[in-house]
C-alpha cells in the first residue's frame, strides 16, 4: 500500500538496546530467525516490485557482524526460494578492540551520559563492541556500486538509513535527520499509534502521514514524538552533529498529515560515533513462589533476611562477594524496589529470588538452599506449619544461563565517518 | 474558584517512563491542552526537588528537567538506578517507573 505512493526508498531499522545486553553479550538477536525470515520476505517483495533501494539497519538488533551475515543468509535463502536477484551491500560495524584501546590511550573516548570512563579491562571483557554508523557509510555503499538493491548494515544510528538517502539527494540534512528520527519508529508518531508511515521530503519542509487510514498524524502527536525514549525533547545528538528541534513549526496539512519545518542541524566539532558493548557477568538461577498467608506476608522482610543469612552461613566456604541473592517481591515492591511509594503489601505475593554466581551449578545450589529454607522457615505466630510457599513450576529452581551487562557506552572520535566500516557488495541470485 | 488536589493521572494525556539508552530513564508528562500545561506549570508543584525526592536522585544528578512549551510536556531524564538488564534488574524497559509522577497532586478546579 505504501508502495503505491512511489517512495524513493524503503528503510527499516532493526536496532535497539532496549531488550537488553544479552544480544551483544551472547550473540542473541531481538527476534527469532523465523520471525526475521517472515518480515524480510515482505520487505524484499516490496523491493522486488518497486525497484527502489531497501535499507535495513542494525541487523539482529545489536548490529554485530555476526548478525549482518545472518541477515545476508536469510536474504539469500529467500532470493533462492522466490527466484529473485539482488545486488546486496553489507556494511559492518564491529570495531577492532586494538583500535579502541589506542583511541582510549589517545584520549579520544568519552563516557556518554551517566557512565563511568572507559577502562582497558572493560574493553577486554566485552564480547564484542560495535559503533553506531551515521549516514555516510550508506551513501558510500550507494555511490561506489551502481544499482544497489539492498543494504544490510551493522549497528546504525536509528535514523541513518532514512536520512542517508535524503542527504545523498541533496536535501537539507536537518530535515533529513528529523524525518528519519520520526520515521525510524514507524507510525508511533500517529494517533492511535501504528506501524508504517510515509514521509515526503521537500527542500524546505517534510510531511508525514501514517499508511493506515484509521490513524492520523496531528501537530501534537508529531511534535511530541521526539520526547519518546530520548534524553531531551529538542536536542538530539547523533553521529556528526546535533539536531535542534526547538524552533520547529508543525502545521496540519490534511486531517491525517503534518508538515514540519524549521529543524536545524549543528555539526559537531569532531565527528564521533557511539560505541556499544556488553560483557557476561556470571550465571543466574531463580525460583518463583507464591505466598498467601497474611501472618507470613506481614513479616516477609525479616523472614527473608534470616533465610539469606542462613544461606550465607551454609555456603561459608564461598566468598560473600562471589555471589548475590536478590529477592523480587511482587505485590510489595517488585517493580519499583526502594522507590515504591506504597508501603502496604497486597494479600498475596509473588516471590522471585534471583541468585547470581560464577557458575550455573553454584547459582542453582544457592537458589535451592534459599528456597527450601524459605519454604520451611519458622516465624513468630506461624500456624501454617507445613510450608510457607506455593510453587507453581518445576524445575523449582530455574537456571537462566549467563547474565550480561552493558559495559561500553561511550563516544569515540573518528577521523572519517566511513573508514572503520567495511562495505562488501555481492550479487545474490 | 474552588480547587481540589487532583492527581496528574486525571489531568495529563500521557504519563510514562522508558529507557533512554541503557543508562538513563526518561519520564514524560504530556498535557491535553496548552491551558492544562500552563496551569500545572504555574502551580509550581512539579520541581526538581520533588523529582529528587520521588526518585531518590540528587538534584544535581538530574540530566533533563523542563517544561517544554512547544509540546505541552514536562520531560525529566534521570540516571538509571542500575545499568539496564544486568543482575538485579526489575524493569528492563523502565516502562513502569512512572507511577510516582501520576500520583502527584496539583490544585485543580473542582469537578
Amino acid at each position: 500500500m505504501g508502495l503505491a505512493l512511489k517512495p524513493h526508498a524503503i528503510t527499516i531499522d532493526a536496532g535497539s538496546t532496549d531488550s537488553g545486553p544479552q544480544k551483544l553479550g551472547l550473540g542473541e538477536m531481538t527476534c527469532s530467525r523465523e520471525a526475521y525470515v517472515k518480515d524480510i520476505e515482505v520487505l524484499l517483495e516490496g523491493q522486488h516490485d518497486a525497484k527502489v533501494p531497501l535499507l535495513i539497519s542494525s541487523a539482529g538488533g545489536d548490529g554485530t557482524n555476526l548478525h549482518v551475515d545472518v541477515f545476508r543468509d536469510i536474504i539469500a535463502e529467500i532470493a533462492q526460494r522466490r527466484g529473485w536477484r539482488f545486488k546486496l551491500a553489507k556494511i559492518y560495524s564491529d570495531i577492532d578492540k586494538a583500535h579502541i584501546s589506542r583511541e582510549l590511550r589517545a584520549g579520544r573516548i568519552e563516557p556518554l551520559g551517566p557512565v563511568p570512563p572507559l577502562e582497558q579491562g572493560e574493553i577486554d571483557a566485552a564480547t564484542v563492541i560495535v559503533a553506531q554508523i551515521g549516514a555516510e557509510p550508506f551513501n558510500k555503499a550507494l555511490d561506489e556500486s551502481e544499482g544497489i538493491d539492498v543494504i544490510v548494515s551493522g549497528r546504525s544510528y536509528d535514523p541513518s538509513p532514512t536520512a542517508a538517502m535524503a542527504i545523498r539527494a541533496g536535501f537539507d540534512p536537518a530535515l533529513a535527520w528529523h524525518m528519519g528520527k520520526i520515521m525510524e519508529c514507524g507510525a508511533l508518531c500517529a494517533e492511535p499509534v501504528g506501524r508504517t508511515v510515509m514521509g515526503w521530503l521537500r527542500h524546505d519542509h517534510f510531511e508525514i502521514e501514517p499508511l493506515n487510514p484509521a490513524e492520523r498524524c496531528t501537530t501534537a502527536s508529531v511534535a511530541a514524538h521526539t520526547l519518546y525514549e530520548k534524553t531531551h525533547p529538542f536536542l538530539l545528538a547523533g553521529p556528526g552533529g546535533t539536531l535542534d528541534l526547538s524552533n520547529c513549526k508543525y502545521e496540519q496539512v490534511t486531517d491525517r498529515r503534518v508538515r514540519v519545518s524549521g529543524s536545524r542541524f549543528e555539526p559537531s566539532k569532531h565527528y564521533t560515533v557511539k560505541l556499544e558493548g556488553a560483557k557476561t557477568s556470571g550465571y543466574r538461577s531463580i525460583f518463583i513462589a507464591g505466598a498467601r498467608d497474611p501472618i507470613f506476608i506481614g513479616q516477609i522482610d525479616e523472614i527473608l533476611a534470616r533465610v539469606m543469612a542462613g544461606t550465607r552461613a551454609y555456603f561459608k566456604e564461598v566468598p560473600e562477594e562471589a555471589y548475590r541473592i536478590i529477592p523480587h517481591l511482587y505485590g510489595k515492591n517488585g517493580v519499583m524496589g526502594d522507590l515504591e511509594p506504597v508501603k502496604t503489601p497486597a494479600h498475596e505475593l509473588c516471590i522471585i529470588v534471583e541468585v547470581a554466581a560464577a557458575t550455573q551449578g553454584l547459582a542453582t545450589a544457592i537458589c535451592n538452599k534459599t528456597r527450601t529454607s524459605l519454604m520451611h522457615a519458622p516465624y513468630p505466630g506461624r500456624i501454617a506449619t507445613a510450608g510457607n510457599l506455593a510453587s507453581p513450576f518445576t524445575p523449582l529452581e530455574i537456571p537462566l544461563g549467563q547474565a550480561c551487562e552493558f559495559n561500553v557506552y561511550h563516544l569515540m572520535k573518528v577521523d572519517s565517518p566511513t573508514a572503520l566500516f567495511p562495505i562488501q557488495v555481492e550479487e545474490i541470485a | 474558584m474552588a480547587t481540589v488536589p487532583t492527581p496528574l493521572r486525571d489531568i495529563a494525556k500521557v504519563v510514562r517512563s522508558k529507557n533512554a539508552g541503557p543508562f538513563e530513564i526518561t519520564l514524560d508528562i504530556v498535557f491535553k491542552t496548552k491551558e492544562d500545561f500552563e496551569a500545572v506549570k504555574q502551580s509550581g508543584v512539579i520541581t526538581k526537588e520533588l523529582v529528587s525526592e520521588l526518585y531518590n536522585v540528587p538534584t544535581q544528578a538530574i540530566i533533563t528537567f523542563g517544561f517544554f512549551d512547544l509540546v505541552n510536556a514536562v520531560k525529566i531524564t534521570l540516571p538509571r538506578p542500575r545499568p539496564q538488564g544486568g543482575i538485579g534488574e526489575t524493569d528492563m524497559h523502565a516502562a513502569q517507573q512512572h507511577v510516582p509522577l501520576q500520583e502527584i497532586r496539583v490544585p485543580w478546579p473542582a469537578p
